[in-house]
Order: structure tokens, then C-alpha cells, then sequence
């Protein structure tokens, strides 16, 4: 890959073909602050979520049982594109998802990923998909995290976190608590940088590099 | 000179028939290598060798040239001396033995009363070359795969031996020669006298050789490489040479032992003696093929070699026709034993290359289990099977169209018994393991 | 599935301890034959016993997730079938359904049956290929040679739709690019039927064979409830005994119109995951004969406009690839690139399984264990 990878620009005025609805909310800037609800961080100012969003606040029973168990924990609830998300808060990550696999029969851990959201406070968010077989149900956890705060890890819940929470940490740097052995899984021990954070860029990786160990420009 | 004219003399036919003999099974060797990946070709749905002469003919030189120009490399840390010989005394042991092996009555090298013992004796020296092999390599794995095949070998050496053994009772002499005469004067061949042994010494045979599905130690896809791994170019040409070497002595002892050596089928009956034709008229009908070929091929060069191909198959057509003509009639039942010999080893060998390509590789303890286990204790039951048979014919006077099917029949049921009972046994073992 | 549960499970081990005095630490890989691709395993060995495995990944990350963030949508689409290359089409179809869901777009019914046409024979080569590999590691070396024969008609199949045979780019978001050529239901079926006796021919060399079952019988056994524990899904799953296929638990593409059967076994060992893939070839078979008898007419691409920019949020959404469940998890922040795109790899996941499977086995038992996960390097690493 040795384009440069293209700035992401507002989109000019109106392009043609664009039958999606969804044209006044990317009219503005994209900003992920402006298009994302905010996280429940008091500092952040609410911005207005933009018109033709997808989600739907949920209240089922299921969150209801959420609520009724953690309480405050559970920041929010909402439905996007018929999918169910919670987000709670991290340090109690782990003791949702022992009763989730318990009590809410999720016994499958899908997936565990995190995203980088830089203009929020706690930039990481760490996102747990949970399936149940016995209910063929899905369940999407999120915890918000900042940078440099470590999170419970989930592995003694579900082992298929072992290596879900390594590549975890080395795509973003995130620590987990309590993981058995959290090193780096993809790329070589001894890197530098996390490179699924928004802030990496390879290239500023290569050029220092270059200058330490060859002591010339790098041409890239 | 007069000395060499007299000796050459003295020893003609021992002479012509070595020249022939080391002439002949080397090349054999080297063409078997060839007929194995045409007939891998053939079971896996595609062709083979086709470039390198007409139809890959000149495969095996090919591959020899190249073998011989590789540039020759030796581990720094290995000791040269027995890295040198290890495959020297492989190949040596292999072809020492082509020595015992007459391919016709009265043709062959070394005329001795305990041909097998020595065949037996002799092949069993390439288990050095391969230890020592692994052992030159210095090399943790090479060294673990050159042991792992000496255990393999010397496990079903056991079992091949007690197969011969029943095949011996029935011939009653250890002398090749002898062995194919008696089954000449009993008009029968031993493999089906003794079925049970001929199955026994044909696993076993393919466990002698390190060939599929016991070939483990010298796998590709399997962790510890084997013995042959540090060695490259003409070296480890040496060893291929040996292991095709091994195949075809292997499998000329079970063409003497239980196929009838160098009879042609059903030799006792005259009424069907036009099969003394068969020979002339099969090369005949080769060469045909080949002249017909010949305008179908790619280029002038691919034809002409096919051409002296058919002029060879030809020679030969022509030699085993001229056996007929009175003034070389001594010489019918030799050349033409020769033919019906070397077609039977051939029949031997494409069965190690069918098993090769059809079954999968089995585990090494697994492969100790069946040799230890399974075959050992059935090839003892088998020799107790025939001696008995034998007593009955001999002593108790029962015809031997009786007593050898009865005993036939019990050493089956013997067999299936014991196998049943060892499978019994390792599932339990398994399940109380788990 | 009650009483499934994953507490009592002792995470995998990462880190392999210090060998103790009569134990070795070998290292296969990263370059062996029959690793799979660059897959390095670090086994600590009591002679040939194993005692403990590690298995280190990542010689084959190219940051395909970096890229998506990178690229529009539509751009990104041939990316994903670099992953699974073995099965691109499976994963051209996971993609282009879960952008379609974050755009609230569906595909035409005459795209959804197509889709489940070419995907269904992308099962059938995934485990084509997965078999013929699996055999020559065990030694034998005949069936790879039929099954790339009948791979080689599919791929002839895929050429003849989209040009390529391995990265095919075969679907686009809303929809197909191409339209079928003429003679593509004639070629499929010509080729199902011919397959019918194949898969009996592939059964004939191997299924009773002694050797064959002694390799893999009682090899590389996970069970039920470490399958669940471990994420595991896909034919090792349902070998394991769990009857879930996301193909009949929550149907995409045109699925829920057919008829066939979910392959399970009780053990969980290699034969029986053998035994669950051959079974899962003979009903893509019978999946394609259904599918080809009525292809809806009508357009093949539905109305998603050229320029993709979906409303700001996410989708997670799955299928039923050959190795397992892959999921994408896509973000969107209104722009015409996406925010973020996971990839959910089956391989990588049922590779974490490779510890708990080796324990306890012989060293030759490795291969056969590595084989009978089906795992692809560029899905693992990605």
C-alpha cells in the first residue's frame, strides 16, 4: 500500500445517485463526535444525534433484567438496525458477562473487538458480541474505555477471549486484567505503536525508523 | 593371457549370466523408479513423466545426470568418513544380494545351498547404512528417523522370516534353485499352498522396505524428516537406489518362494505348453505398439528413441522366438524362465506401488502395534498351521489336497481370532486410557 | 442446549513454561509442508508425547482491517476475498449482506439465489480442498488429486461468471455485478451431478479404510462444551455434537426457500469432523440442484445508488462460511468510508482451539489435528 491513504473529506455539495435519505446528516463534516450519540461522559457535549439515524432506545425485558441486576452500570440501551447493544461500564464488564453466560444463557462469545472513537473521552470502546443457542439470540456489550485504563478481562467467562483480547491490545493498546499471558498475537513483540488506533500512521512508523537505523529520508 | 582365456573359459556361463544379472536389476531399479510415478500418474488421473524421452523413457537418466552434477553438500559437523559410507553400504547390501537370486535354473551369479539364507542375511546389512546415515548427520531428527526405521525393519524382519519359514517347510531346501525345483515336482506354487505366509511376507515386505503406508520415518509431511535429510545429490540417489534395490529383492525371494520363480503358469500341464509362446508374442506385440507410436510422437528426436526402444523390445522378442530353434533348445528353459521371472517381480512390485498410492500413512506406533501385535504372532500360527498340514500329509497320510485346505482353514480362523482379539484389547486399553 | 456451560475451563494456555527436565520444545514451522501456510507451532514435548502447545500466528497480517477504514465500501469488497482465500466467495457474501444491512438495503430475489448458488459451490471447493490437503498429510496421496479435479470444474464455473477463479469479487453491494451467463444452470448441473458419485468415490478410499480410521479416530477430540467455550463454530462444532448452522438458525441469502439437512456426530474427533464436511458437500449438492430448478427472473441489483454512505451506526452481521461463522462488524459514520470493519475470522477463533485439541497426542497426531481445523492463514492472520 504505498498510496497515501486518502483524507477523509466532507463530501461535496450534493452528489448525484445518492438515494439514501441519510444525505443531511453526512452534509456536515464527519465527524464521529457529531454523528455519534454521546458517550455517557458528562464533559462531552451532548451533540443532537442526527436525523436519519438507524437506532431505537430499547427497554425490553432483557435490559430490564440488566438494569435490575447492575443498575447504573448499564449506561445505555438501544436497538440499531434491529440489533440489541448495551453498553455498560467497564469495570463491571466482567461481572455482566458471568451473568450473561449465566443467567441470560449467552454461552457463546462471538467476538471481541474494540473501535477508536479519539474525540471521546474514553476513546476505546470495547465491543463483545454474545450469542445465545438456547434462545438464538444476539447481544451486542460495549464498554468505553480511555486510553491507558485497563479492562476486567473476560477470559476466565469465556476462553475464546485469549486471543481475542491479545489482538485487542496489539491493535489498540488496550489492557486487560486478569488475561493469562496478554502479548502481542499478529504482529512481532518487540513493535511499536498500536495500529488500529485512528492516530498511527505507518508511514511516520517507516520514516522514523528509517532515520534511526539507515540515517537518511525515507523517500516514501 | 592364456590364464584369462582359461579362466573366461572355465566360467562362461556364471560369467554371462552375471553380466546379465548386473546388467539387467540395476536398470530394472532405476526403471521401477519410472513405472512408479507413471503408475502414480495413473491412479491420481494425470500422466507422468511425458518430456524426457517418448512417454518419459529416458526419465531415469535424466534424474541420474542430475543426480550426479548436484553439487555435493556435507553438514559442517557431520563425520565424513561414515557420512561417505553410509550409503555405500546401503546400496552395496542391496545389490549384493541380486547375487543368490536366479532369474532361471542354473542362471544366476553364485550358485549356493543357502541362497535365501544369504539373500536374507545380506539385505538385512542396509539397516546399518541407514543408522549410520542418520547418525553421520548429526542432526537430533535424522538420527531419531534413521532409529525409528531400523526398529521398523528389524520389528517385521520377524515376521518376514517366520513367512519364509513356512514357505521353506514346504520346499524342504534353502537353496533357491532347490526351492523353485520342488515347486517344479510338486507342480504347484506355494502361494497357494500357503496363502496365509504369501499375505504375511507381502506387509511385511512393504514394512521392509520403508515403503507406504509404513514409510513414516522418511516422510515428507511428517515432523522428523529422516534419515536421508542432510543427504543430496548422487548420495541420496545412492539410498533411493538402495530402497529400489531392496524392492525388487524383496520381491524376487517371494517370486521364488511362493510364486513358482522362473516356472511359467501351470508348467506341470503339457496340454498347455503354447504358452511357451507367450513371451515372444507379448515382446512382439510391444514392439508394435511402440512402431505404432512412433509417427504419433512430438518431434523426430522423441520418435527415433522410441524407435530403438521397439528395436530393443524387438531383440528381445527375437531371442525368446530363437529359443525354439533346435540348436538353442538347452537354452528354452532359461531365457524363457528369465521372462516369466522378471515378469512376476514386476507383478510383485506394482503391487507395493498400488498399496502405496491407495492407503494412508500409518503412525509409527501404529505400525509397531501391527508388526509386534498382529503379524508376528499370525505369522507363528501360520508356520504351526503348514507344519502341521505337512505332518498330516507326510506321516498321517492324508492326501495333500486335504490336509493343506484344512489347515488352510483353521489358520484363518486362527487369524481372524487373534485379530479380533487384539482389537478387543486395544479398545479397552484406549477407553480405560481416556 | 441446556446445561452447556463454559465455567470449570481453564483458558488456553499463552505462554509455553519452561520445559521441564525430560521435555523438549519443538518448533514446527513457519515454513512446513503441511502447516497450512505460515503457521509456526511451539510444542513441548515429553518424547513424543505432547504436553503443551503454542501456536504463534500473525506471519501473514497485511492489516486488512486498517485498509477498510481507508477505503470506500465498494473499494473494499475485493479485500475480503484475500482473507478465506480458499473461499472467497463465502466471504464476498458475509461483506456485501452486512453492508447491505447497515444501508437497510436487500438484494434482489434473483441475486439471493444466485448468491446461494455460487456460495454453495464455494463450500463444496473450500472442502474439496480441505480434504485433498488433509489426506496427503496423512499419507495418502491419491485423493488430492480427485478432489482438485472436481475443485477444478467449480472454479471453471466461476471463471466463466466472473473472470476469476480463487479472488473472485463475485457479489457487489445490493446485489451481482453480472448476470449469469448462458449455460450457468446447465454447468452447475451437470457438475452436481456428476459429484454425487465422486463424493461416494472419495468415501470408497477413505472412510472405512483401517489406516484411515486409525488416524483419525479418537484424534484431536473437543467436546461439546469446549467447543462452545472456545468460540469454536463450523464443521468442528457440529462434529462435537452442536446442531447449529447459521444457514438454518438465522437464514441469509436465499437459504430458508431449501431443503437440507445440518451433518452432525457425537465425538468430536477428526473422523468425525471428516465425516461432517463429507456430508456437508453432498448437501451444497443438493442445495444447488434445489436452487438451479427456479432462479427468479428480475434485476439482479437492487436501487443502493452508486455512491454508499450509510446513516451513521453499526451492523454485525454473519454467515455460514466452509471454516465456520464469519462476521463483519461494521461501523459507519455516515461517510462514504467505513468507520471500522472487523472481521470475525473462523480460523483464527477455531485455531485457538489447537492447544486443548493436541494435548496429550503424538507428534504425528499434529498434522492431522492442524488439518482437520481447515484453517487458512490469510483468514487467521488477515
Amino acid at each position: 500500500m504505498g498510496t497515501e491513504p486518502p483524507e477523509k473529506q466532507p463530501p461535496s455539495a450534493p452528489e448525484g445517485g445518492e438515494t439514501k435519505p441519510a444525505g443531511s446528516a453526512s452534509s456536515e463534516p464527519a465527524k464521529p463526535a457529531a454523528a455519534k450519540p454521546a458517550a455517557a461522559a458528562p464533559p462531552k457535549p451532548p451533540a443532537p444525534p442526527p436525523k436519519k439515524e438507524e437506532r431505537t432506545p430499547l427497554d425490553n425485558d432483557l435490559v430490564k433484567r440488566f438494569r435490575g441486576r447492575f443498575g447504573e452500570a448499564v449506561r445505555e440501551a438501544w436497538l440499531d438496525r434491529k440489533q440489541a447493544i448495551l453498553v455498560v461500564e467497564a469495570a463491571k464488564l466482567r461481572a455482566v458477562c458471568e451473568f450473561a453466560r449465566d443467567s441470560e444463557k449467552f454461552d457463546m462469545l462471538v467476538d471481541l473487538t474494540a473501535v477508536d472513537w479519539p474525540k471521546r473521552e474514553k476513546r476505546f470502546e470495547v465491543v463483545l458480541q454474545l450469542y445465545s443457542f438456547a434462545k438464538n439470540e444476539r447481544l451486542r456489550v460495549k464498554a468505553p474505555t480511555a486510553d491507558g485504563e485497563s479492562v476486567p478481562s473476560v477470559t476466565a467467562v469465556w476462553p475464546t477471549a485469549g486471543w481475542l483480547e491479545r489482538e485487542c491490545f496489539d491493535m489498540f493498546g488496550i489492557r486487560f486484567d486478569g488475561h493469562p499471558g496478554l502479548k502481542r498475537i499478529l504482529l512481532p513483540d518487540e513493535w511499536q505503536g498500536y495500529p488500529l488506533r485512528k492516530d498511527y500512521d505507518i508511514l511516520q512508523q517507516d520514516e522514523a525508523w528509517v532515520r534511526e537505523n539507515m540515517g537518511i529520508e525515507s523517500g516514501q | 593371457m592364456q590364464a584369462v582365456l582359461q579362466f573366461l573359459q572355465a566360467n562362461m556361463w556364471p560369467l554371462i549370466d552375471a553380466l546379465v544379472i548386473v546388467g539387467v536389476f540395476p536398470l530394472l531399479a532405476g526403471y521401477v523408479v519410472l513405472l512408479e510415478r507413471k503408475v502414480m500418474a495413473d491412479m491420481q488421473a494425470r500422466l507422468g513423466p511425458m518430456r524426457v524421452g517418448p512417454h518419459g523413457l529416458l526419465q531415469p537418466l535424466a534424474d541420474a545426470v542430475k543426480l550426479m552434477i548436484k553439487e555435493d553438500i556435507i553438514p559442517e559437523s557431520a563425520d565424513r568418513i561414515i557420512f561417505w559410507m553410509a550409503p555405500v553400504l546401503s546400496v552395496t547390501a542391496g545389490m549384493l544380494a541380486f547375487a543368490a537370486i536366479p532369474i532361471g535354473p542354473g542362471f544366476l551369479i553364485a550358485e549356493m545351498n543357502v541362497g535365501l539364507l544369504f539373500i536374507l542375511a545380506v539385505s538385512s546389512m542396509g539397516i546399518f547404512g541407514i543408522v549410520l546415515g542418520g547418525w553421520a548427520s548429526n542432526s537430533h531428527y535424522s538420527l531419531l528417523g534413521a532409529l525409528r526405521s531400523a526398529a521398523q525393519l528389524v520389528s517385521y524382519e520377524v515376521a518376514v522370516g517366520m513367512a519364509m519359514v513356512s514357505g521353506l517347510l514346504l520346499a524342504g531346501t534353502l537353496s533357491m534353485t532347490g526351492i523353485v525345483a520342488s515347486q517344479a515336482e510338486k507342480g504347484i506354487w506355494f502361494v497357494f499352498v500357503a496363502p496365509v505366509g504369501f499375505v504375511i511376507y507381502l506387509i511385511g515386505s512393504v514394512a521392509e522396505t520403508n515403503r507406504a503406508p509404513f514409510d513414516l520415518p522418511e516422510a515428507e509431511s511428517e515432523l522428523v524428516a529422516g534419515y536421508m535429510t542432510e543427504y543430496s545429490g548422487f548420495r541420496w540417489a545412492l539410498y533411493f537406489l538402495a530402497e529400489y534395490s531392496n524392492m525388487i529383492v524383496v520381491a524376487s525371494v517371494a517370486t521364488t518362494l511362493f510364486l513358482g520363480g522362473w516356472m511359467r503358469p501351470f508348467a506341470s500341464i503339457h496340454a498347455l505348453d503354447f504358452l511357451d509362446f507367450v513371451p515372444a508374442l507379448f515382446m512382439l506385440g510391444v514392439t508394435g505398439y511402440c512402431v505404432y507410436r512412433i509417427p504419433k510422437q512430438t518431434g523426430k528426436d522423441q520418435g527415433f528413441i522410441l524407435a530403438i526402444f521397439a528395436g530393443s523390445c524387438f531383440a528381445i522378442a527375437a531371442a525368446l522366438g530363437a529359443v525354439f530353434a533346435p540348436p538353442l533348445a538347452f537354452l528354452k528353459v532359461p531365457v524363457l524362465g528369465a521372462f516369466w521371472f522378471i515378469a512376476k517381480v514386476m507383478g510383485y512390485v506394482y503391487l507395493f506401488l498400488w498399496v502405496r498410492f491407495t492407503f494412508p500413512r500409518y503412525r509409527f506406533d501404529q505400525l509397531m502395534k501391527l508388526g509386534w501385535h498382529y503379524l508376528i504372532p499370525l505369522s507363528i500360527v501360520n508356520v504351526m498351521g503348514v507344519a502341521t498340514a505337512l505332518v498330516l500329509h507326510r506321516q498321517a497320510g492324508w492326501s495333500s489336497w486335504v490336509a493343506f485346505p484344512v489347515l488352510l482353514v483353521v489358520t484363518i480362523v486362527l487369524a481372524i481370532w487373534l485379530v479380533r482379539a487384539g482389537e478387543r484389547r486395544d479398545q479397552e486399553a484406549a477407553r480405560s486410557a481416556a | 442446549m441446556d446445561e452447556i456451560r463454559s465455567e470449570g475451563m481453564a483458558p488456553p494456555s499463552v505462554e509455553l513454561a519452561v520445559p521441564g527436565a525430560d521435555e523438549i520444545v519443538l518448533n514446527m514451522g513457519p515454513q512446513h509442508p503441511s502447516t497450512h501456510g505460515v503457521l509456526r507451532v511451539k510444542l513441548r514435548l515429553d518424547g513424543e508425547r505432547i504436553d503443551g502447545s503454542e501456536c504463534v500466528i500473525g506471519y501473514l497480517h497485511r492489516g486488512v482491517e486498517k485498509i477498510a477504514e481507508h477505503r470506500t465500501y465498494t473499494q473494499f469488497a475485493p479485500y475480503v476475498d484475500r482473507m478465506d482465500y480458499v473461499a472467497a466467495v463465502s466471504n464476498g457474501l458475509g461483506y456485501c449482506e452486512a453492508v447491505e444491512k447497515l444501508l437497510g438495503a436487500e438484494a434482489t430475489p434473483r441475486a439471493k439465489v444466485v448468491r446461494t448458488i455460487l456460495t454453495e459451490l464455494q463450500r463444496i471447493a473450500s472442502h474439496l480442498l480441505w480434504l485433498g490437503t488433509h489426506a496427503l498429510d496423512l499419507g495418502a496421496l491419491t485423493p488430492v488429486f480427485y478432489c482438485l479435479r472436481e475443485r477444478e470444474e467449480i472454479l471453471k464455473i466461476f471463471e466463466k461468471y466472473c473472470g476469476a477463479r480463487l479472488t473472485t469479487h463475485a457479489f457487489r453491494i445490493g446485489g451481482l455485478q453480472y448476470e449469469t451467463y448462458d449455460g450457468f444452470e446447465h454447468d452447475v448441473k451437470r457438475f452436481c451431478d456428476d459429484f454425487g458419485s465422486k463424493v461416494d468415490e472419495y468415501e470408497q478410499l477413505l472412510t472405512g479404510n483401517r489406516i484411515w480410521v486409525g488416524r483419525t479416530k479418537g484424534i484431536g477430540i473437543l467436546t461439546a462444551q469446549q467447543a462452545i467455550a472456545l468460540g469454536v463454530t463450523g464443521p468442528p462444532l457440529r462434529a462435537s455434537g452442536v446442531k447449529w448452522d447459521l444457514r438454518k438458525a438465522m437464514p441469509y441469502a436465499a437459504y430458508d426457500q431449501y431443503d437440507f439437512i445440518i451433518p452432525t456426530a457425537t465425538n468430536g474427533d477428526t473422523y468425525d469432523r471428516y465425516v461432517v464436511r463429507m456430508e456437508e458437500m453432498r448437501q451444497s449438492r443438493s442445495i444447488c440442484l434445489q436452487a438451479i430448478e427456479n432462479i427468479p427472473a428480475g434485476p439482479i441489483m437492487a436501487k443502493v445508488g452508486k455512491v454508499l454512505k450509510p446513516p451513521p451506526g453499526e451492523v454485525y452481521h454473519s454467515i455460514e462460511a466452509p471454516k465456520g461463522e464469519i462476521g463483519y462488524y461494521v461501523v459507519s459514520d455516515g461517510t462514504t468510508q467505513p468507520y471500522r470493519v472487523r472481521v470475525r475470522p473462523p480460523s483464527f477463533i477455531n485455531l485457538q482451539a489447537f492447544d486443548t485439541m493436541v494435548k496429550g497426542h503424538l507428534v504425528a497426531d499434529v498434522v492431522a489435528i492442524i488439518g482437520t481445523l481447515d484453517i487458512v492463514l490469510g483468514e487467521v492472520d488477515r
